[in-house]
């Protein structure tokens, strides 16, 4: 299965950015053949709607899990739609993250944790 | 690092003014001019351009007149009247939605990417600005203040900066919201007058809708005490914190002519206030 | 007669001269297009007489309908929309109702429905008609609301628009197709600034201007050495009063208290009549 991860770099090594549909990059990483990969977030140009976007790839690329620190209202309507189970509120680096997901520490999240906007002007 | 958005609601109220005397106050900090449809922050700080760049957001549509046969599918479709006589694009009108584009059996109109300004990271006698401009008649969509606060705060982090003072623009529309958005403080500034107060309750309710905390300072309270009263006991009945009133005084407008701050040009009752605003803010920001 | 009033920066006195100005006339319009914070009410009182909710259309889908094929998503130039597990979602606050995905369904799946961004209110007070427009808080787009005010401009009257500070988007959309804009500053370094970006504007749309220079006791001479060299005339210029600042605090008006402004008004506005019949 394909775990998606809001982050401020391209490794394992970097760390979980806060903002769902602004970060910089996400990685995906498959559980699989635990292997991983960076994309870009192009939604970081978007005037409007960086989240739906975001949202839109996140979900065109079959993941299952997405991890985040915050998301917004938008972002979580897409998401829930594609049926992607949202884990927020998450910090550190995105290996230690992948490791508290693997052993069930993260409680799923059932509502939007920010405003839209959120990581507008950040 | 802590974030500081001076708006208004209304234009002419002295967010400008104020913002330079924060800049001459505050050490240790980036200023960030968010007003880029009206930017004059600079007025004051004389910034020597280090960095300029282009910024491009949304497209507009272009008909290539060699493909075009005068079908006018593109004027049928367009909402917005952006379709001349001639087939051509009024690109003043043009709201950027392909629509014509897409419609066009000939394919003869192209999507451009647009150049709708210029971004600058400078630096000034009282420390690096970051300001834009905005192309004349662009969409102000606030992606442009967005761009404008995000690296303001770069620079921050980047040098351990302890504050950013961003100056916001007058309204309630999306430029405000880019500019407020996630900030320590949205202080208000609000003259005396009725204009003045009818418009900071409507961006209140703005900096309350996105949960940002806000406070006030009355600016030109001389001017009318009545309503600079009214303004007080209409603050306190919604909790909000007056951080200082400061009187009217033509010792302003000459600190803007000679392009210095209000700080900067003299010492008097308007300097005192601010000092002591300051002194309030950042007690209150940085525990 | 259209005559819009604006200016580049905020708080030079663009209310002012809209309401003072259409205080002096008769058989006159006021219009306040300053939809996000919306002034001259407050000086010209008027007895409201009718609320017109303002509408953008929004795309409803026809789950029914709708096959999932992403059509939509790909023609939104604003991700208004998002298309996943077949499911479309619309996203108002990000629509410019453009109707492009209406149009390029394959299914006929999308229907516009009404989404409401705005008010505009229409009054009355001493013959003078007035409307006014007031984005809804949170509401992102100020054009709609202003293409509906001027909806009630008549030709029949003399229309004075009080126009957005700044010069973007709403500024353009509330003086386009005005037959003659005043723009209002203060001389200083920021009114001449502002100035200089609103002309521009005002070239670009081919409208003729002038200017009148209000506080204009209170500055430096900039501002006229501008307007000389740019050919640019200054129509009239309103000293700064404590007196009239006091008025404008109240929300009185000038002419109502100083009436000898009553006359420097009309004369404005027969210089203005003289220009554009040019």
């Amino acid at each position: 299965m394909k775990i998606a991860v809001s982050s401020d770099g391209t490794t394992l090594e970097s760390n979980v950015d806060p903002r769902f549909g602004r970060c910089p990059y996400y990685i995906i990483y498959d559980t699989e053949s635990e292997d991983y990969k960076h994309v870009d977030n192009k939604s970081v140009q978007a005037a409007g709607g960086a989240g739906i976007q975001a949202a839109q790839m996140i979900s065109d690329m079959g993941v299952e899990s997405m991890i985040t620190g915050n998301i917004g209202p938008n972002a979580f309507r897409v998401l829930s739609a594609a049926s992607i189970k949202i884990y927020s509120g998450a910090t550190g680096s995105i290996s230690d993250a992948l490791e508290k997901f693997k052993k069930g520490e993260y409680k799923q999240t059932n509502g939007p944790d920010v405003e839209s906007h959120f990581g507008m002007g950040r | 690092m802590k974030e500081i958005v001076i708006i208004s609601g209304k234009g002419g109220t002295g967010k400008t003014v104020i913002a330079g005397a924060f800049a001459a106050l505050v050490k240790n900090k980036v200023i960030a001019d968010c007003d880029v449809d009206a930017a004059d922050l600079h007025l004051l700080l004389d910034p020597k351009i280090e960095e300029s760049h282009i910024f491009k957001s949304g497209f507009t549509a272009f008909t290539n007149k060699k493909y075009c046969n005068g079908c006018g599918t593109c004027s049928t479709v367009c909402r917005f009247d952006a379709v001349k006589e001639d087939f051509s694009i009024d690109p003043i009108s043009c709201e950027g939605c392909a629509f014509c584009s897409l419609a066009c059996p000939e394919d003869a109109i192209e999507m451009k990417l647009n150049i709708s300004g210029k971004w600058f990271i400078s630096q000034t006698r009282l420390g690096p600005l970051v300001h834009a401009k905005l192309g004349i008649a662009e969409e102000n969509s606030g992606k442009l203040v967005s761009l404008v606060r995000k690296k303001a705060k770069e620079i921050a982090e980047d040098k351990k900066y302890k504050w950013v003072i961003i100056d916001g623009s007058p309204g309630i529309g999306c430029p405000v919201i880019a500019s407020i958005t996630g900030v320590d403080c949205a202080v208000v500034v609000i003259e005396p007058t009725l204009s003045g107060l009818h418009d900071a309750e409507r961006v209140i309710d703005v900096t309350r809708h996105f949960n940002i905390p806000v406070k006030v300072i009355i600016n030109k309270y001389d001017l009318n005490y009545d309503i600079t009263k009214k303004i007080e006991n209409w603050s306190e009945g919604r909790n909000l914190q007056i951080l200082g009133k400061i009187v009217f005084s033509k010792e302003v407008v000459k600190s803007v002519i000679e392009g210095k701050t209000i700080i900067e040009y003299s010492s008097n009752k308007v300097t005192r206030s601010l000092s002591d605003i300051w002194g309030q803010l950042e007690k209150e920001l940085a525990g | 007669m259209i005559i819009s009033v604006a200016s580049g920066k905020g708080g030079t006195g663009k209310t002012t001269v809209a309401v003072n100005l259409a205080l002096s006339l008769n058989n006159v319009q006021l219009l306040d297009c300053d939809v996000e914070e919306p002034n001259s009410h407050i000086f010209i009182k008027p007895l409201f007489e009718r609320s017109d909710p303002v509408f953008i259309p929004i795309p409803v889908v026809d789950k029914k309908k709708c096959d999932g094929c992403g059509r939509c998503k790909e023609v939104c130039a604003y991700n208004a929309i998002a298309v996943t597990n077949k499911k479309v979602l619309i996203f108002p606050e990000l629509c410019h109702g453009c109707g492009s995905c209406e149009y390029f369904c394959p299914n006929d799946a999308l229907k516009e429905e009404e989404e409401e961004i705005g008010v505009v209110e229409i009054g009355e007070k001493d013959g003078i008609e007035f409307v006014h427009g007031k984005l809804n808080i949170g509401k992102m787009m100020a054009p709609p609301v202003i293409r509906a005010v001027k909806k009630h401009i008549s030709r029949k009257k003399t229309a004075i628009i009080d126009v957005p500070p700044g010069t973007s988007c709403p500024v353009i959309t509330a003086i386009k197709d005005t037959d003659f804009v005043i723009l209002v500053t203060e001389p200083t370094p920021f009114g001449l600034n502002d100035l200089s970006l609103a002309v521009e504007v005002v070239r670009k749309l081919k409208i003729p201007f002038g200017v009148i220079i209000n506080r204009s006791s209170l500055g430096d001479k900039k501002t006229d050495k501008y307007c000389a060299k740019e050919n640019i005339s200054i129509l009239m210029r309103i000293p700064f009063s404590k007196k009239i600042a006091e008025i404008y605090s109240r929300g009185d008006s000038i002419v109502e208290y100083l009436p000898e402004y009553k006359e420097k008004f009309l004369r404005l506005f027969k210089e203005i009549k003289k220009i554009t019949s040019r």
